[in-house]
This record gives structure tokens, sequence and C-alpha cells, in this order.
């Protein structure tokens, strides 16, 4: 099932990076070169192939670890994109805990008090939420917190002035293994203002999830025997209501992921986040080929991964479901 | 949004009409999404729009692409409501005509991707086989990319501009509509009017047309709706980095994109694009739940 995605994934963005107007010999070169010149580095980058050839060598060279050079920066893809990665991951990551903690809530809140102004409240919250481009409300962000208030950087991962060496390339990891509590709350301070725009709209689709999940539990048999016999509200809902009502959140999380690796690409562009979206954003613009068909693979592969893990963690939260029995 | 489950006013009202006024199921359901009130809300935001999207020229004093060199970046006032760019031209002429461009591309992006995807659904719906696998497999693998990334991708290869940003929102939502068809077909097929069809002999053809399609629309229509404001929110996307609308196209996006210069010194030329955007989408969620309460309450989650 994996298998056969991934080849058709890879054959799609071949086929569209190479259906991409320009040579790309012509944007090493630059707009100047001599149509012999382009000639050549064509045929050396073996351009002039049948295109199936190509695409086979391209399949090869992934099979055996190779994802291409960059024409831009002249380095293997497979080494340049570690850093951009860890930082799309370490935004997502903070992103999906915001959307987790604040969706969750706001959706048990709204079930226990349910019909009431707050419960109607948060859903107005969560269905504005749901229709904010992350653009708009990225901008608006760094209006309003960023140059009105002063409180928040609004661009990059960290000051460029502080002194600070990556290892791991996740740079609160990195500031807490170097024990740098500085950068630490310099990272944390540059990651809230895009974080949160990227998290709304998971937080929202999460809020309104939790809270029908939610209703739907608390109206069964054994919420209320655990009324009858005394447990605590608080005990109820986050212990033996939440429990339950868990498996369709978790499929709106794998499914949100997603979304986040896209919307990513639009939070980067306005924090000028160094991430993955960025990096291909720009690759695209440069026509460097082998930066957008293996970027593209990899964001792709990754989000494919995350939907086999969420599949595999219903299993686990919900022992009713099984695989290999269809 | 389900806080106020419509009642369905089936029982009294066949008992009460005449015979030539019978209500139809279709009927039943207007009379409940005009009491759904968030529909309701939703639907008067889009029309809203649908409106001075149609009006625009009889209600600007201004054209959106008149230049003003001496009315640079103004703040809204009594003249320009919305106040100017940086190029002094009226912004709230173009959020105006921008709302034309953005349901034009909405609206047509999703009706594409409603036909291909349906045709594409029940082919591999009815027919199964070999065509469901090679159907299913390509849809799974759409799927396999995050949406924005395809389009991207599909814009960068036929060459930015808003309606290859059209088009490619049409691809990207296929596999939506195309597996929804599809598992209403697998449900619909199994039903014993399909078998009675077959068994007097009803041709193919004639089953897809007559029993199938009528029957697969309901699920459909709804998922329109929502689809409708996601492609609104990815054409303005593909807008806000360059690759849909290109200048001096008044696209929200794209106005977006180019008030980010301004975000101090003129906040209101970021304001008021954003603010139509999310309205839209907000109008079109809002329906697209109500139509899911109304219609189809075994969608709803």
């Amino acid at each position: 099932m994996l298998i056969p995605v991934l080849i058709g994934m890879s054959i799609i963005t071949f086929f569209i990076v190479h259906a991409i107007p320009g040579s790309p010999a012509k944007a090493i070169l630059g707009e100047r070169a001599t149509p012999e010149a382009v000639e050549r580095l064509e045929k050396s980058m073996g351009l002039n192939d049948p295109l199936y050839i190509q695409y086979f060598r391209y399949l090869g060279n992934i099979l055996q670890g190779d994802l291409g050079t960059s024409v831009k920066t002249g380095r293997p893809v497979l080494e340049e994109i570690g850093p951009y990665l860890a930082a799309t991951f370490e935004l997502a990551l903070f992103a999906m805990l915001i959307a987790i903690f604040f969706g969750v809530n706001l959706g048990i809140i709204s079930a226990w008090r349910h019909n009431s102004t707050v419960d109607y409240g948060s859903m107005v919250i969560a269905l504005i939420g749901v229709s904010m481009p992350v653009f708009w409300l990225g901008l608006m962000e760094q209006w309003i917190f960023a140059q009105e208030l002063d409180w928040l950087p609004s661009n990059g991962r960290m000051d460029p002035r502080m002194f600070f060496e990556p290892i791991t390339h996740f740079y609160f990891l990195d500031a807490l293994i170097q024990g740098n509590f500085y950068a630490l709350q310099d990272a944390f301070n540059h990651i809230l203002l895009p974080a949160v725009a990227l998290g709304t709209i998971p937080m929202a689709i999460i809020a309104r999830m939790t809270r029908s999940s939610m209703l739907e539990v608390m109206r069964s048999d054994y919420i209320r025997t655990a009324r009858a016999k005394g447990v605590g509200e608080t005990l109820i809902i986050y212990k033996h209501a939440l429990k339950n009502a868990f498996i369709p959140i978790v499929t709106v999380f794998g499914l949100q992921m997603g979304l986040l690796l896209g919307g990513a690409i639009l939070t980067e562009t306005i924090f000028s986040w160094p991430g993955v979206g960025r990096y291909l954003y720009d690759a695209i613009h440069s026509r460097d080929y082998a930066v957008v068909q293996s970027g593209i693979l990899v964001v792709a592969t990754i989000f494919v991964v995350i939907n086999l893990i969420v599949d595999l963690l219903y299993a686990y939260i919900d022992p009713r479901i099984q695989y290999g029995k269809e | 949004m389900s806080m106020n489950a419509p009642t369905m006013p089936n029982q009294e009202s066949v008992t009460e009409t005449k015979p030539e006024q019978m209500d139809s199921p279709f009927r039943d359901s207007m009379r409940a999404l005009l009491r759904h009130r968030s529909a309701m809300i939703g639907g008067g935001i889009i029309l809203f729009f649908i409106l001075i999207a149609l009006i625009a020229p009889l209600l600007l004093p201004f054209g959106y692409n008149q230049i003003d060199a001496d009315a640079r970046l103004q703040a809204p006032s009594a003249e320009h409501w919305f106040g100017t760019d940086d190029f002094g031209r009226d912004i709230f002429a173009r959020v105006i005509y921008g709302a034309r461009i953005s349901l034009w591309v909405g609206f047509f992006a999703i009706t594409g991707s409603i036909v291909v995807g349906s045709v594409l659904g029940l082919i591999a719906g009815f027919y199964g086989g070999w065509r469901d696998t090679l159907i299913s497999r390509f849809f799974d693998i759409l799927l396999a990319f995050p949406a924005i990334l395809l389009a991207i991708a599909i814009v960068a290869m036929l060459g930015p501009g808003l309606e290859n940003a059209m088009y490619a929102i049409a691809i990207i939502n296929v596999p939506t509509f195309g597996r929804l068809m599809r598992s209403r077909v697998l449900a619909v097929k199994q039903e014993d009017y399909v078998l009675a069809a077959r068994a007097i002999g009803m041709k193919n053809s004639r089953i897809l047309f007559r029993h199938i399609l009528p029957n697969s629309w309901t699920p459909i229509m709804v998922q329109g709706t929502l689809g409708f404001a996601t492609a609104v929110l990815e054409a303005a996307a593909l807008g806000f980095i360059g690759m849909g609308a290109q200048p001096p196209e008044p696209e929200w996006g794209k106005m977006l994109s180019d008030s980010r210069a301004f975000i101090q010194s003129a906040p209101w030329t970021m304001v008021f694009p954003g603010l139509a955007i999310m309205l839209t989408v907000l109008g079109f969620n809002l329906l697209g739940d109500g139509l899911r309460d109304v219609l189809d309450p075994r969608m709803k989650q």
C-alpha cells in the first residue's frame, strides 16, 4: 500500500518538475550564456535523454540514497535539507501542541457547558479560526505583536546576533544541550507568533471535533454510572470521557499534520522561517530541479508516514479496531 | 454547527396540504434550511458578496486600477472608506472587485473538481475491478501530497496566473469528490431498487443516470459548498505567494502580499483584503455545515 503510493508520487513529481518551463542549464549559466554552452551542459546533465530514462536514473539514485545536488549551492540535497526539515518540524510540532492544548480544552468546556454562552462563544471562535487565512493571521500578528506592541520578534528562528552553534538544528533541543537558556528564551520568542498562526486552523478543527465527540460520550451509560457513584466532574471528563472521545480527535490530528506541512509554506514565507517550505519555494523560483523534485518527495513521504502512524495509533487507542482483517 | 437542530416539518405539513401541493423531500429540506440559523447567516454573507460583485461598477466612484499619485497610502476616510494603497488606488474598490475574482475562481475550480471527481468516482464505484484499483490509487497518490504544495508545483508547471491557479485548485480537489462519489455509488449499488432495475433489464447507463447519480448528489452538494471555502482560501494563498493572480488584478491574496511592505505605515492595506477573505470563507463554511445538518444528518460528525 505504501510502496505503490510512493512510486506514484515519485512519477508525478518527476513529470511535473520536468514540465516546468525553462531550462535548468540556462538557469545555471545565466541569461547571457551561449546556446552552445547551454547545450553542452544539458548533455552532461543528461537532460537530452528520453524522459523515461531520466526517470529511471532518478529512481535508481533515490534508492541509493542520492537525492541529487542543488544547482544553486552545489551541495547534495540530502545533506542540505536536514536543517530545513528540522526547522519545519519544530514549528509544526509547536503549532500542533498549541492546537491540541487549546483545541481539546475549548472543546471540553463547550461540551461540558453545552448550549451555554461559553459553548456558543467557543464555537464562534472555532468557526472563525477555521475560516482564517493563515497568511492574514500571520500578518496581523506581526502588525500587532511585533510592530505596534513590540513584544515579540517578527522574523527568523533566532536573533542573528546570538552566539549559537546549532547541533541537531532543533533549536530548543540544541539550546538545552548547551545549557544556553538565553538562546532557549530567544528561540521561544521567535517561534511563538508563527506557531500560533500555523496552529489556529487545526486548533479550531480539533475544538469542534472534541466538542461533538465529547457530547456523544457524555451521554453514555458509563458516564452516568460514574456520576452516580460520585466521581468528581474533572475526573469524569479527563479520565473517563476524554479517553473515548479521543479516536476522532486522533483522526483529525493525522489529517491536520498534512495541512500543517502545507500551511508551513505560507507561514514560513511570512515569518522568514528557514524551513523546508521556503526551501522548496525558493527552489521552484530558481528552477533548482533536483531540490524541487526531491524536496516535494521528502515532504510527501513524511506526510504519508505520519498518516500511517496515525492509523496504527487507532489500533492502540481503540482495541476494537484491528488491521489485517478485511 | 449543530446547536439548533432543525425540526423536520414532515408529518404536519403532509397532512395539512392538499394533494396537488404535496411536499417533496426537497421542499422539506429547503424549509429546514431556512430555519437553520447559522446556515442562513452563511447564506446571507455569500449573497452579500455575490451582490456586491455583480453591481461593483455601480457602487464605486473609483475604478479599481485608478492610480492617484497624490493620494498614496492614505488612511481610511470619507472619500476612501478603506484607505488607499501605495499607488493611491482605492482599497474599497479593489476589495469589491476582488470579490468577483475570488467567487469566479472558487466557482469554476470547484465545479471542475466536482465534474471530474464525480465521473472518476462513478466509474470506480460502478464498474469496480481494475478501473477501481487504478482510479483509487490515483486518488491516494494525489491525497498523499500536502494540497498547497501540489498546487504550487502545478502552477509552476503551467506558469503563474489566475487561470492556471484555478486549474491547480481544481486538480487538487478532485480526489475529495471522487472518493465521496465512489463511496456513495458503492452504497447505492446495494439498494434494492437498483437490483430491481437490473432485474427488469435496465441498461447500465440508465441505472447510472436515473438511479445512482440522483441518489449520490446530497453529500456532493454539501462537500461542494465546504470545498468552495477551501478553494477561495487556496486561491488567495496562491495569489499571496505570487503564483496566482498577477498585478494589477485586485485579487485579495495578492493585495495582502503587496501590503507586507507597509505593515507599519499603512496597516489598512492589509486589514481589509484579509477580512474579505475570512468573511467569504466563513460564509461558505456556515452554509456548508447547515446544508449537512439539514440534508444529510448521517454525515454529521
